[in-house]
């Protein structure tokens, strides 16, 4: 027999050890789960760790995520508690759930668990080493991995609400027949303006617009970029037939046209929503006249 | 792909129906501008809905047509340029400065019907 035979096989009985001393382990978590899991929930009552759910809430949520738990270091296999790992966060991230208390919470549970180790074996301090030696990167595993969850999770939920505040920030708006109004609010990178270019140049198409009110009153500076792409935007529109007017330049935004040389004969500016509209209305032949003098008798 | 030229009243409509190779533009500037006189039409329709790429080359040949035809009487107006087209074109620098371009068909012809009207009143 070589020596490499044997290395091989003293490295085998390691880890047959440590998978036997891991069984052994989750008899012992599975045979206390009542205490422990009271140690544990008041151990998270006590770092005051997710207040946002009621007693009984918490209560069930903690007794499925022990038995997930056990679960993990029992089967070694991180699926299943990755999966419930992003069904918790989806139900908790609503409530206000935060994501030092999610990461508290599972490391609370694997310090109480470890607890009851040292309890159980602090007699013979070799076995007690080789136990944790089991314990210690399942553990770390299982605790990695519900944290990554609930943060992945979050940042999905922020991709998410990202994608619907641009969806929402440009409405495209018909004030008449034939008469479009967009105002632009906030903050305009090339992402949005592109996108808010497509949305127009559709809705002009879909409504058949002649006349289109750009308000940027709401917008505070504007990068070269942005401006060339307004002038560009502009142009389009002329293309499918319909005419632009912008309104509310800021004094801010008026220089920054001027300084890159955008060819402002191009773009109709007045100078509020105001003036704007009437302008349009004016273009497409509207007359708006108060009622009030023929609604009076005689 | 020759393009069809139909006779509308006073005015002339060319409906492009798919893309075209240079050779079919220069066609049909050359059909347009003859047929101007020889329909007496007072105005001209390029339909180009039917596009969904329109180059320099066919920028520069519609522009031609249009310069053409004024010269020989009548307007030209350009209609039904997709969104996303426009927006190509513009960002190529591709404008149709001084070329009216309208939504579609029918919006081309109350263009031509509210021109050749003023120029009859003068």
């Amino acid at each position: 027999m070589g020596l490499a035979d044997l290395q091989q096989k003293s490295s085998k009985s390691t880890s047959d050890s440590t998978s036997a001393l891991l069984r052994e382990l989750v008899a012992h978590l599975a045979q206390n789960r009542a205490p422990l899991r009271e140690e544990w929930l008041r151990r998270i009552t006590e770092a005051r760790l997710l207040t946002a759910m009621s007693q009984d809430e918490l209560f069930a949520e903690a007794t499925s995520v022990y038995d997930s738990y056990v679960k993990a270091l029992e089967t070694r296999t991180l699926e299943a508690l990755q999966a419930y790992a992003q069904n918790l966060s989806e139900r908790i991230i609503p409530l206000g759930v935060e994501t030092h208390e999610i990461v508290g919470i599972v490391l609370l549970l694997r310090d109480v668990l470890a607890r009851s180790l040292f309890a159980k074996y602090h007699t013979d301090s070799e076995l007690m080493n080789r136990v944790l030696d089991a314990y210690e990167p399942a553990a770390n595993a299982v605790a990695l991995t519900v944290s990554v969850g609930f943060v992945q999770e979050r940042e999905r939920i922020i991709r998410e609400q990202q994608a619907s505040i641009r969806e929402l920030s440009t409405p495209v708006l018909q004030v008449r027949e034939r008469l479009l109004l967009l105002p632009i609010l906030g903050l305009i990178d090339p992402h949005r303006a592109r996108q808010l270019t497509g949305q127009l140049l559709r809705g002009i198409r879909a409504t058949r617009a002649k006349v289109v009110v750009i308000d940027i009153t709401g917008v505070a500076a504007m990068d070269t970029n942005v401006a060339n792409h307004l002038v560009l935007t502009v142009e389009s529109a002329r293309l499918l037939g319909a005419r632009v007017i912008v309104t509310g330049l800021s004094p801010e935004i008026a220089q920054t046209l001027v300084n890159i040389g955008a060819d402002l004969g191009k773009i109709n500016t007045v100078g509020d929503l105001q003036g704007g509209i009437e302008e349009a209305e004016r273009l497409l032949g509207y007359k708006v006249v108060p009622t009030t003098i023929e609604a009076q008798p005689g | 792909m020759e393009v069809v030229i139909l006779k509308q009243g006073p005015y002339l409509i060319a409906t492009i129906q798919s893309a075209l190779a240079d050779a079919d533009i220069v066609q049909l500037r050359d059909a347009l501008v003859q047929q101007v006189g020889t329909h007496r039409a007072r105005g001209v329709i390029i339909d180009v809905t039917a596009l969904d790429v329109i180059d320099s080359f066919a920028t520069s040949t519609l522009r031609d047509i249009a310069h053409m035809v004024r010269l020989r009487g009548a307007k030209t107006v350009i209609v039904g340029i997709q969104p996303d087209v426009a927006f190509a074109m513009v960002r190529m620098g591709l404008g149709l400065e001084g070329i009216t371009t309208t939504l579609d068909l029918e919006e081309g012809l109350a263009y031509l019907d509210r021109e050749t009207k003023i120029t009859a009143n003068q």
